[in-house]
């Protein structure tokens, strides 16, 4: 393989690692606070909420339910208005983020849903305020499983990354798709493909083995 | 109705549940009296209202109609912050203990402490105190989960008791817990209440639970309280089914099936150590009704004769004759 092949893949890996890491990032920033508030404010939660619930619900819905390569394009002028380029990474990052808060606010919200009433009404008979108990009960109870669910996401966002190679999102995935499906370059497309399978393994693992570490129920 | 040292008051309460078809109605016309200083029993089969009524006193359930006064506060009349205020001086402990799991024993003691807004390094030092109190003081760094059921519940209690609370809400606390672990429980709150003076209320089904630590007792059936009072009066002389029910268990269905036949039994002899009724009862796992008795004991030996009303089953009733002139006593059927 020759030097530009191999700086190339490697430029790839760089691109698509940072689009997922941000991606991840930012997505979290919006899908926590949305998971949240999905289980504070539903019928039997601790600050119920009837109107919040349902819109955000439907909102969650709905955003989940189209497809990641329709939505890519379908906020292109929007992705155009925000970082002034429809092209390349960090275009990349703003489709992927919009797709990925709902799915994150998902699984969030199981994860919380996961605790023992009981515990939030032991927090409540002492006092604590629903803020609290968001800060000190929910997220740091609910930790082992949001931290499951985070390599859950990022693999995911990951994956919907190389899908962007289509409308010239950057990364590995991108390389796939002008290589070896564009020019039929199948070597290149195997090595992408590979080094792709390589990265979810190794977040898969990471994430995991960093939830099973965390988690104090042994 | 407003006495001196009542700590709570329950007035006129009603609870109801609104669901998708109906209205289900948990609790009614509970009035309660609970002094400070007490350990109040309240007593009921598991789907009678207790739990939904103990949930209403710290307001986690908010009553339908009426009023509960916390140490002379109108609770329905404090606002969100005012609540929470009020539930640091009202501590609870659960069934399920409701632990933090992802928080060490002493993490979790601190947590009500945190709430109250006290200084970290002085809610430790606290926390080590309530740990010794109930007795795991080497047991600071583990997690809930390293820690049985007897030991979760006292970092519960030790949790509960971390912001001095005037009352202790004890919700089932140890119906998830062995008889053995039961009683050191049982024993430890009745030691928090006399060191403390901490007023406890009792939520359970067991009449044990009951016996073992209460002053005073409320029988909770079909949403209402049948019966209250001390635990002793109620014990000697329950006036209603409900309260009958729990204190003998079994005793009243079986009381129906003793019948008009009676049997006397003649002691020429026998030896007097051996309990030869209380024997057959056991041995025919039915009550007899004792209608005279008039034995002496001479020596270590008996003699005299017993009347007994024999079960209405004519089966049982003869099993019975059949196994006293087993033991060589003079057993016969008569007429009274």
């Amino acid at each position: 393989m020759d030097p530009a092949t191999i700086q190339m893949l490697l430029q790839g890996i760089v691109d698509t690692l940072y689009m997922t890491a941000v991606a991840t990032l930012l997505a979290y920033i919006i899908g926590l606070p949305l998971g949240v508030i999905q289980v504070v404010t539903a019928k039997d939660g601790i600050k119920p909420n009837r109107f919040v619930y349902t819109v955000l619900n439907v909102i969650i819905n709905i955003a989940r339910s189209i497809p990641f390569l329709i939505f890519l394009v379908a906020i292109l002028p929007f992705t155009r208005a925000i970082v002034g380029t429809s092209i390349g990474a960090t275009a990349t990052i703003v489709p992927l983020v919009v797709a990925a808060a709902p799915f994150i606010a998902r699984l969030v919200e199981s994860s919380i849903k996961e605790i023992d009433p009981g515990v939030i009404e032991a927090a409540q008979s002492m006092g604590a305020s629903p803020m609290r108990i968001i800060t000190h009960v929910m997220l740091p109870e609910a930790r082992p499983s949001i931290l499951v669910g985070s390599a859950i996401a990022i693999t995911t966002i990951l994956g919907y990354s190389s899908m962007a190679g289509f409308v010239g999102g950057g990364g590995l995935g991108d390389i796939a798709i002008r290589f070896g499906y564009y020019r039929y370059d199948n070597t290149i497309m195997l090595i992408t493909v590979a080094i792709l399978v390589i990265i979810v393994q190794i977040f898969q693992e990471v994430g995991m083995w960093i939830a099973t570490k965390s988690d104090r129920r042994k | 109705m407003s006495e001196p040292n009542a700590i709570i008051r329950i007035e006129n309460l009603e609870k109801s549940f609104i669901t998708k078809k109906n209205t289900v109605t948990a609790l009614r016309d509970i009035n309660l009296t609970i002094r400070e200083g007490e350990i109040f029993g309240i007593i009921g089969m598991s789907g009678a209202g207790k739990s939904t009524l103990v949930r209403c006193i710290n307001y986690l359930e908010r009553p339908t109609k009426g009023k509960v006064f916390f140490n002379g506060l109108d609770m329905s009349k404090l606002s969100r912050r005012e609540l929470e205020k009020t539930r640091q001086s009202i501590g609870m402990i659960f069934q399920q203990f409701n632990l933090l799991m992802q928080r060490t024993t002493i993490g979790n003691i601190c947590f009500p402490l945190e709430i109250a807004g006290v200084p970290k390094e002085e809610a430790r030092k606290r926390a080590y105190e309530l740990l010794e109190l109930v007795g795991l003081k080497e047991k600071d760094k583990a997690y809930p989960s390293e820690l049985s059921g007897g030991q979760k519940q006292r970092v519960a209690i030790a949790r509960a008791l971390a912001n001095n609370p005037k009352v202790l809400l004890c919700d089932e606390a140890t119906s998830a817990l062995d008889p053995k672990t039961t009683r050191s429980i049982l024993a430890l709150l009745k030691d928090i209440n006399a060191r403390m003076g901490i007023t406890i209320v009792v939520i359970t089904h067991e009449m044990r639970v009951i016996e073992e630590i209460c002053t005073s007792v409320a029988i909770i059936d079909d949403s209402r309280i049948a019966e209250t009072g001390r635990v002793d009066s109620i014990f000697t002389r329950p006036q209603t089914a409900a309260a009958r029910k729990l204190v003998f268990p079994d005793g009243e269905n079986q009381a129906k099936y003793i019948g008009s036949r009676c049997c006397r039994i003649v002691f020429e002899g026998n030896s007097s150590f051996e309990p030869v009724v209380a024997n057959m009862i056991l041995a025919c796992h039915a009550p007899v009704n004792i209608m005279f008795a008039d034995t002496k004991d001479i020596d270590g030996k008996a003699f005299g004769q017993i009347v007994v009303q024999l079960p209405e089953d004519t089966l049982t009733a003869n099993k019975m004759i059949a196994y006293l002139q087993e033991q060589g006593l003079t057993a016969e059927e008569v007429q009274l």
